[in-house]
């Protein structure tokens, strides 16, 4: 059943619904470019999951978190008010909700930025003493977070994230607020509102998104630890095109509290640094459950115990179609690697690959436009109208697949199509200890190069969207370089808890090649 | 009697009475606080922020749900409910949408459609500052635990649904889980209304939903002006538009706010922050087991007393007043004749439970007056006599019509019998003896 042509009128319901203001122009690019994608998304209709439940989020089964009814301190009437634009006698000051829709979108002018580093890694340089860089979708109490969106251009946050808490406990210091895809949305780097990150390795190619500015700042060495998240592949992407290991971990294994909402079903607060070692080292510090998410709750994550690795599969769907020549051979090459080390690598199916990314780009965002929805420049930040281009586009598409009509045939249905991906891992996981596979099916490309044409960057996300979709770690880790001198890496994933292994597996790699000890000239 | 039939459903919303808000620890108390005093990156819908339900409101809507006689849904979920609102913080409402805590129930003869759990929204107030109409935002009451009570369309006029609404309330009080306010706006009613051609007719095809009405009084009225008001349009052979209305309580008349046509789609799905609820049916008995005894059988018990209609209602509009009363009952046993009619008298028409915070003081002085009344008549008679023989003066001036000495005579009988007389008894008897002195 092909996809209705979509009208523009349609677009301008959908626009109504998300409270987004369009021009003209913006409504003719994003009706054509949302036909597209969602004619792409149609591919789901291969599948039959008539009698497939869908799968919203991933949880191990756990279920009644509560909070004990306990008063705890709010924060004082000056604190909540301190980021509004507007208020009077202890009120927020808000566009009079009788008048007329256009007298409250009077658009402000964006403000330029200034640029801190030849890379555009660094947004906010918070203090020269530290030791630490947070992707800026962590939120610092007193130090500017934006999320890379000019809706945040200015915000000065009244607490501190659970994650940032943790490494401050540790003795970690924020020097460095970095740049990333505005609010996550990319796979490039290119997506931030205040200009793409530059990829060291060569200035004219993405760093790969979106935790790009993370990756970059570790890469040359400014910080030896960033903070990074990752939601289908934002810390793997990055990482792999800029030559530094980050780890993805299991979803709800680190706290998600205070680190700004795209996808709060895929979203894992991740971590970059040079090496696997120095990664395990960090991530024990923020490897804990939090009273404030609920969904970081799991008991599975004390009730785990590493299996010892002996079987690495090797995923057929990644090394098939459309994947680079050059990145296929640098991989299996690096799968030598374990072979010599005398693990078994076997070939496995995960049948539903293909349909990882129509699957992820519903859910996904469905979220964010749901999760962008409080951006209404009221309690903080500016109005709607400063969402940069991708935002809006994510907006529309998240609010067109969930809206009335359309759920059940979008939204719906990629959460069945989760569902086999998931089984398709826990099938592989019977079979192999790990799994191991190339980041990116082509090495760092052009900044600029893809930036209209927003499925064919979509199609980035392949190769992420299996550990993604079905909650499991990952460690992205850097495994050699292209003739022409692009890092290339390889991530290994495992069952959900199973990070001890992945390091294990990470460090063995990492003690028989020197691949993460190249750095890129500064 | 009119041709039409009128159709009614409520949705009750009511905050609970927790210490702290439905997903994070600010107080749950809004009433009369400053401005934005009470709030936190939760409630406030700040960046990064994320929710963690509170365990006893989730409590507190099964009980309520259970004293509705609903099907607890052993599995249940939050939901986002997506609309914008400046009073909305996050751009959506944490609701429950297709697995709400409670499912189908009844209260009386009314059906119930579903219990569910939500969170209330800010507060706006509608002000000009320097010529420009703005909205201004208190935050305090956004995240308090709110339930929401939709019946079944099932009644039929404004003072059934008032009688509805008030029981409900005297459930809630009962429960102790809201003070369940209606001027406080702690408890919120919204009515869908519509005239249907026969009692036995599908429902009609529309339905205009009833606002802004805080107060029992005004729900009945509202309504019953308003079932008028589609009465007229419909004899005229016009079609009622379906609507949203508000009720003015200075004209006495309900007016258009919002017509259904630009009708939201809030785009509902599960909420990813929270983990689902599962609940075993041991755990629902336990819940069940916490609920008190409910004004329904309160008032079946006291009417068995044989107490009026009207002691009755008095006594069960107050949880603590008719718990009162059961106790002084018990503790009367033996010690007053016909103790619940004395209690529930002296209660309802005098207050007198007021003065004794505990039921077994009110009995101690019921006692101590039922003493005095039952002083035995021919005690009384002896002392009259005594009295009468020793005070010839007085009966003499009382035979020559000075009747003023009665009064002193009465005073007389009363010492002698230290205080103990009924006076009533003492007048007749001293009256009769003294116009048998003169025969």
């Amino acid at each position: 059943m092909p996809m209705a042509k979509l009208k523009k009128s349609d677009v301008e319901h959908v626009a109504k619904l998300a409270n987004l203001t369009l021009s003209q122009k913006e409504l003719t690019q994003y009706t054509k470019q949302l036909e597209a994608v969602l004619d792409y998304m149609d591919v789901l209709n291969e599948l039959d999951t008539s009698a497939v439940e869908p799968t919203y989020q991933i949880l191990d089964d756990t279920k009644n978190i509560f909070r004990e009814d306990k008063v705890q301190s709010s924060l004082t009437q000056d604190d909540a008010l301190s980021s509004a634009k507007d208020t009077y006698n202890g009120f927020f000051v808000a566009a009079d909700v009788f008048g007329s829709k256009k007298e409250k979108n009077i658009p402000e002018k964006a403000t330029s930025r200034i640029k801190l580093d030849q890379y555009n890694a660094i947004l906010t340089k918070a203090n020269p003493e530290g030791n630490l860089g947070h992707k800026d979708l962590f939120v610092t109490k007193g130090i500017e977070t934006t999320a890379g969106s000019r809706v945040l251009a200015g915000y000065l946050p009244q607490y501190d994230g659970t994650v940032v808490k943790l490494l401050k406990d540790a003795g970690y210091v924020t020097k460095y607020k970095l740049n990333q895809d505005a609010w996550g949305h990319g796979a490039s780097g290119e997506n931030s509102d205040f200009g793409p990150t530059k990829n060291p390795w060569d200035m004219s190619k993405v760093s790969g998104g979106s935790s790009s500015g993370s990756a970059v700042a570790v890469a040359t060495g400014v910080v030896e630890l960033a903070t990074a998240t990752d939601t289908c592949g934002s810390v793997r992407m990055p990482a792999s095109y800029t030559n530094v290991c980050g780890i993805k971990p299991t979803y709800g294994a680190v706290s998600r509290y205070g680190v700004i909402a795209f996808a709060s079903s895929l979203d894992c607060p991740s971590l970059i640094s040079s090496t696997v070692t120095k990664l395990r080292k960090y991530f024990q510090i923020i490897y804990k459950g939090d009273p404030l998410d609920a969904t970081s709750q799991s008991k599975a994550r004390s009730e785990h115990v590493d299996k010892k690795v002996k079987k690495l599969g090797i995923p057929r769907e990644f090394i098939s179609e459309g994947i680079d020549k050059e990145t296929r051979e640098i991989f299996l090459k690096a799968t030598e690697i374990y072979k010599s080390l005398g693990y078994e690598i076997v070939d496995i199916s995960l049948p539903h690959t293909k349909y990882g990314v129509a699957a992820y780009y519903i859910i996904a965002p469905t979220e964010t436009a749901s999760n962008l929805s409080r951006y209404d420049g009221v309690r903080y930040g500016h109005p709607r109208s400063f969402f940069g281009p991708e935002a809006k586009r994510r907006i529309m598409l998240g609010t067109f697949a969930s809206s009335a009509g359309y759920v059940g045939r979008y939204y719906e249905k990629a959460a069945r199509a989760r569902t086999l991906i998931k089984s398709d891992l826990a099938k592989a996981f019977e079979k192999v200890d790990a799994i191991v596979a190339p980041v990116s099916p082509i090495p760092p490309y052009d900044i600029g190069e893809k930036v209209n044409d927003p499925l064919q960057l979509y199609l980035m996300d392949v190769y992420a969207a299996p550990a993604s979709l079905s909650g499991v770690p990952s460690l992205a880790l850097p495994c050699g370089f292209t003739n022409s001198g692009l890092p290339t890496g390889m991530q290994i994933f495992g069952p959900r808890w199973s990070e001890g292994a992945l390091f294990d597996l990470g460090e063995k790699y990492q003690a028989k090649t020197d691949w993460h000890k190249k750095k890129p000239k500064v | 009697m009119s041709k039409y039939h009128p159709v009614i459903g409520l949705e009750v919303h009511v905050e609970l009475a927790t210490q702290s808000k439905m997903f994070c620890g600010c107080p749950a108390d809004h009433f009369a606080v400053s401005p934005n005093t009470q709030t936190c990156p939760v409630c406030l819908g700040l960046p990064g922020a994320l929710p963690v339900p509170n365990k006893k409101a989730v409590e507190w809507t099964m009980m309520l749900g259970l004293a509705l006689d609903c099907k607890v849904n052993l599995e249940s979920k939050f939901d986002r409910k997506h609309y914008f609102y400046p009073d909305l913080p996050k751009g959506y409402q944490i609701s429950q949408y297709d697995a709400p805590l409670c499912g189908v129930g009844k209260l009386g003869k009314i059906r119930i459609r579903r219990v569910h759990l939500e969170e209330d929204t800010g507060k706006l107030q509608h002000t000009t500052l320097n010529g420009k109409k703005v909205s201004l935002v208190d935050f305090n009451r956004s995240g308090v635990p709110l339930v929401e009570v939709v019946t079944e369309p099932d009644l039929t006029s404004a003072l059934e649904a008032e009688k509805f609404a008030r029981e409900l309330q005297l459930i809630i009080r009962y429960l102790g889980i809201s003070d369940a306010d209606m001027e406080k706006g702690s408890m919120r009613l919204e009515a869908n209304i519509s005239l249907a051609t026969s009692e036995v007719a599908k429902l009609p095809g529309y339905k205009v939903e009833l606002k802004n009405i805080n107060s029992f009084g005004f729900m009945k009225k509202a309504i019953g002006v308003e079932i008028k008001r589609q009465e007229e349009i419909l004899s005229s052979g016009k079609k009622v538009t379906q609507e949203t209305r508000g009720y003015s309580e200075e004209t006495g008349k309900t007016f258009s706010q919002r017509t259904k046509e630009e009708e939201q789609d809030y785009r509902y799905f599960p909420e990813p922050d929270i983990p689902p609820m599962k609940y075993s049916n041991k755990q629902i008995n336990e819940l069940s087991n916490k609920i008190p005894e409910l004004p329904n059988v309160k008032r079946e018990k006291l009417k068995k007393l044989g107490l009026s209609v009207n002691y009755v209602e008095v006594l069960v509009a107050d949880r603590s007043r008719a718990e009162y009363f059961e106790q002084a009952l018990r503790q009367a046993q033996g010690k007053l004749a016909e103790p619940a009619k004395l209690i529930a008298s002296v209660m309802v028409n005098q207050n007198l439970d007021q003065d004794f915070p505990e039921p077994a003081g009110l009995i101690r002085k019921l006692i101590e007056l039922g003493k005095r009344k039952y002083v035995q008549v021919d005690e009384v008679e002896k002392v009259v006599q005594v009295v009468l023989k020793e005070n010839g003066k007085a009966v003499q001036d009382y035979s020559k019509g000075k009747k003023e000495v009665l009064g002193f005579l009465i005073g007389q009988v009363q010492a002698g019998l230290k205080g103990q007389g009924n006076p009533r008894q003492i007048q007749e008897i001293l009256v009769n003896s003294l116009s048998d002195d003169q025969n």
